[in-house]
């Protein structure tokens, strides 16, 4: 049975929708990112779920029992705010104990408690210190301290890592995979950045004017976008105008390729840049470099063809690269190319 | 009730106490002032609840209120100018202190505002009085040869009640010089701009919200002053405050001291709700 | 003095002499020890200070001052945290005019507030009576409260609340665990602005107090409208050195400049 299901779930603000059919289901321990740009609904769905905005449309189940009726006190849940969101008139123990002492522990099983999670965390030997003499990185592994501790059914992290620097970021990712796995708790990360979604998730939810887009474990994601949108914000992408004859085929400026399913007329496919290679002429469809960078491990080609523009990467291999002005032809494999279909706008 | 509702209903549960005492206790006594005024009243008789304009059109006519009204405004007037000339150069140099000095310097300028005024007015006699220190300090650098008459003059008024109020314009002159970038007066003298340039087209058009919101405090304040007025000016000076005191406490005339006081509230919202739609600022803001 | 130069400074020093002149001849004079208004020239006397002692009315209405303050600013800061609570987390109708409602007591003359009083109390039998004293004094105090108490609430990031509340801590436990100890600093100054305005409010006491229950400023001011002695002198320059004192430990534990100037946003 699914851990966590969200049915049609949907939220508006006077007349404006901010969240409309969300539909998820998260299995027990996964790891699951609501990924989009800021505005986009994945934070007012996670407000929903924690219970501080109330649900207009829809449900939320968790282990089978509707939310609803349940008071934000009363889910269990363990979140982490962007912000952190620390007590800062109370101790780090006092802060991750706050929540035990909620739930009636005992003095000693919440001090033993408080311990070992500090220890999980990183934070050994910081139980008297006040939040606002610590790093941003050591606030943040409170506030995860802190969820934690009460053994959620849930953990929900609202762009825990926005605050801290790029290197730090990094480090704090690679952890908080590895406290996740080694406790297996449900996770449900909202983020506006793709390689942190990309690196920490199961499955990533990529959400769009309040709409989810696609759902997929992050390869799927990135490989087989479905849509433009979620081709353009995973990642760069080439986005190419061909013609479908309905019958399999699809033609790229004349180049022909085998790809079953999309209806006669005119498509976008979307191809990677790393993924689209340079071809003996006539294997291909022909463009023009307009411009090259060298990136170090590869080059980086602009070109101009009549599918539109292009960009795409060849590795540094001791090849010759093509210069500026050159006609090259272009092609690619059929399985690296994604139909986009694109959603009637509402 | 659905959380929906709930979270609606909170502020005004939360404000609901606060809200009631305000209904109760300010509406309703002020709007029985403004009926009180309209209420006959004889020396025996008493107040007779019927309605008249005799308070109204006593106040409105005869020229004893009139002059009472003019001093009072005038009083108030003269008070807020000393206010912003004194009070804008202090503020101006105590924002240029180091910390310590300021920090002590402060205790002098709003320490009397923690003493009564009636301690503080106190000591305006003393000084001001035919044998105050004022008087002979003149006398003995010859300046004078017989006392200045202070007490129950405009003169002693203003100076007391500018020695009173003063500080609210420090503060609110204060609050906005610290919004300044202190870079700024540096800035405009690497661009050639002499001290007085610097004021004049720098400090001065950034302060001026300051200014004129420390110039309706104390404007608000110095007209409705009550026990400065009262223990400098005596019973022969009288302004607004003092008059509808006596009017209450000592002529008994209940109905038309309230006309006088309805009539000092409706002047001076007037005036602030006035001034405040020319500075563009909402009143609740001013006092800020 | 740091960046003031010497007409700066001259200007400066003549101000705070204008500003402590007064109080400073009040203390003086105190210590005279001739019968009547005069410097001490013939070196300082406590003959005045003992005959205070000789004046129970005083004593009993700075005793009355106190438990006047002491209760008015406490219930004054039990309306305001609420009421500033709701004023700075929620947009609702009717805020803005709350708001101005409960500020416009800073804006109404404390005459024309101890008229209304007057009357509205003499119609309702509270006339003269410590009930309606505290009352009044609830009104007028309230929005030095609920100034202070507002910025406190605006400086509050709401998610740490909501923190509390997915870790299962019900409203009342958020409230007193979380909440009141961010904005205590906010309440215990507006309390004690609250309370120090309390105890030196004239104008509108002077109208409701009654002979048995008084204050000690409105007692002060009675005197001095029938003479002006060293007696007077003395009492004043107790209230001086009284409020000194104060000013001292609460610039020590505040600072003064956050108490008066700093108590805006930030």
């Amino acid at each position: 049975m699914s851990h966590l299901v969200l049915e049609g779930l949907g939220k508006s603000y006077g007349s404006a929708v901010a969240v409309e059919g969300i539909d998820l289901s998260v299995a027990r321990g996964e790891f699951i990112s609501l990924l989009g740009p800021s505005g986009c609904g994945k934070t007012t769905t996670l407000q929903m779920i924690a219970g501080f905005v109330p649900v207009d449309r829809g449900r939320i189940l968790l282990d089978g029992a509707d939310l609803a009726a349940v008071p934000p006190a009363k889910r269990g849940l363990g979140i982490v705010f962007q912000s952190y969101a620390l007590f800062p008139h109370m101790t780090v123990a006092e802060n991750i104990a706050f929540g035990l002492e909620m739930r009636d522990v005992p003095k000693a099983e919440r001090e033993s408690r408080t311990l070992e999670v500090m220890a999980l965390v990183g934070l050994k030997g910081f139980a008297d210190r006040y939040p606002r003499r610590m790093s941003g990185g050591q606030q943040q592994r409170v506030a995860l301290a802190r969820a934690l501790v009460i053994k959620p059914s849930l953990l929900l992290l609202d762009e825990p890592l926005s605050n801290l620097d790029a290197k730090l970021r990094e480090e704090m990712q690679g952890e908080l995979r590895q406290i996740q796995r080694s406790i297996g708790t449900t996770t449900i990360l909202v983020t506006h950045d793709q390689h942190e979604a990309m690196a920490l998730s199961d499955r990533i939810v990529v959400m769009n004017q309040g709409r989810v887009e696609q759902i997929g474990a992050p390869d799927t994601v990135y490989d087989r976008p479905q849509t433009s949108f979620v081709a353009n914000f995973l990642g760069k992408t080439n986005l190419l105008a061909a013609v479908a004859d309905g019958s399999g085929h699809v033609a790229v400026d004349g180049f022909r390729i085998a790809l079953p399913g999309a209806a006669a007329g005119p498509i976008s496919l979307a191809v990677r840049p790393e993924r689209l290679v340079l071809a003996e002429a006539g294997q291909g469809f022909s463009a023009r470099i307009t411009n090259r960078v060298f990136q170090g491990a590869h080059w980086l080609l602009s070109a101009e063809s009549a599918a539109g523009a292009l960009l795409l990467t060849r590795a540094n291999d001791g090849r010759a690269v093509p210069a500026e002005g050159d006609t090259v032809a272009v092609s690619f494999a059929p399985a690296d190319a994604s139909l986009i279909s694109e959603r009637p706008s509402p | 009730m659905s959380p929906a509702a709930s979270e609606r209903a909170a502020p005004y549960w939360l404000t609901g106490p606060a809200l009631l005492v305000f209904l109760g206790l300010v509406l309703i006594p002020l709007g029985m002032t403004v009926l009180l005024s309209f209420y006959d009243w004889g020396q025996y008789k008493g107040i007779v609840p019927e309605f008249t304009l005799k308070n109204w059109r006593e106040v409105a006519t005869d020229s004893y209120f009139l002059e009472i009204f003019l001093r009072t405004f005038r009083i108030a007037i003269l008070v807020t100018l000393l206010s912003i000339m004194i009070g804008v150069p202090e503020a101006y140099i105590l924002n240029r202190m180091s910390p310590g000095w300021r920090s002590m310097c402060l205790l002098a300028v709003i320490g009397p505002l923690l003493v009564s005024v009636v301690a503080r007015t106190l000591g305006w006699a003393l000084l001001l009085g035919p044998n105050g220190l004022v008087n002979q300090g003149l006398i003995a650098i010859g300046l004078i040869g017989t006392p200045l008459e202070f007490m129950f003059t405009e003169t002693g008024v203003v100076v007391a009640l500018t020695h009173v109020l003063i500080p609210f314009m420090i503060l609110a002159v204060w609050a906005s010089l610290q919004r300044l970038d202190p870079q700024i007066e540096n800035a405009a003298s690497s661009l050639g701009a002499g001290f007085v340039t610097i004021w004049r087209r720098v400090i001065l058009p950034q302060i001026v919200p300051g200014i004129l919101s420390g110039s309706i405090i104390v404007f608000a304040l110095a007209a409705s002053a009550f026990a400065s007025p009262a223990i400098i000016g005596g019973r022969r000076l009288k302004v607004a405050a003092t008059l509808a005191y006596d009017e209450f406490l000592n002529t008994l005339n209940w109905p038309l001291g309230a006309a006088v006081a309805v009539l000092l509230l409706v002047a001076l919202v007037a005036i602030i709700v006035g001034s405040n739609r020319l500075i563009e600022r909402r009143y609740a803001q001013v006092f800020e | 003095m740091t960046r003031n130069g010497p007409l700066a400074c001259a200007f400066h020093l003549a101000f705070i002499v204008f500003m402590l002149a007064p109080l400073a001849i009040v203390c003086i004079v105190a210590f005279t020890p001739e019968g009547y208004l005069s410097l001490p020239t013939r070196g300082p006397s406590l003959r005045w200070f003992k005959a205070i002692l000789g004046y129970p009315e005083f004593l009993r209405a700075f005793r009355d001052s106190l438990w006047l303050a002491a209760l008015s600013s406490t219930i004054a800061i039990g309306l305001a945290v609420p009421a500033a609570l709701a004023i700075a987390r929620y947009r609702f109708p009717g805020r803005e005019a709350m708001t101005a409602l409960f500020m416009s007591p800073l804006m109404v003359p404390h005459v024309v507030l101890g008229i209304a009083f007057l009357r509205f109390f003499t119609q309702i039998g509270l006339s003269g009576s410590f009930t309606g004293l505290v009352l009044s004094h609830v009104i007028v105090i309230l929005p030095f409260a609920l100034r202070l108490v507002l910025a406190a609430s605006y400086g509050i990031d709401r998610r740490i609340e909501h923190a509390a509340t997915s870790l299962g801590a019900g409203t009342a436990t958020v409230f007193r665990r979380i909440t009141l100890p961010l904005i205590l600093p906010g309440v215990v100054s507006g309390w004690l602005l609250a309370a120090i305005n309390s105890f030196d409010e004239v104008t509108m006491t002077v109208f409701i107090a009654s002979p048995a229950t008084t204050t000690l400023p409105v007692r002060m001011f009675l005197y001095i409208q029938d003479n002006i002695d060293p007696l007077i002198a003395a009492v004043s320059a107790c209230l001086i050195a009284l409020t000194a004192l104060m000013l001292l430990a609460l610039d020590r534990l505040f600072g003064l400049d956050r108490l008066f100037v700093g108590t805006g946003k930030g």
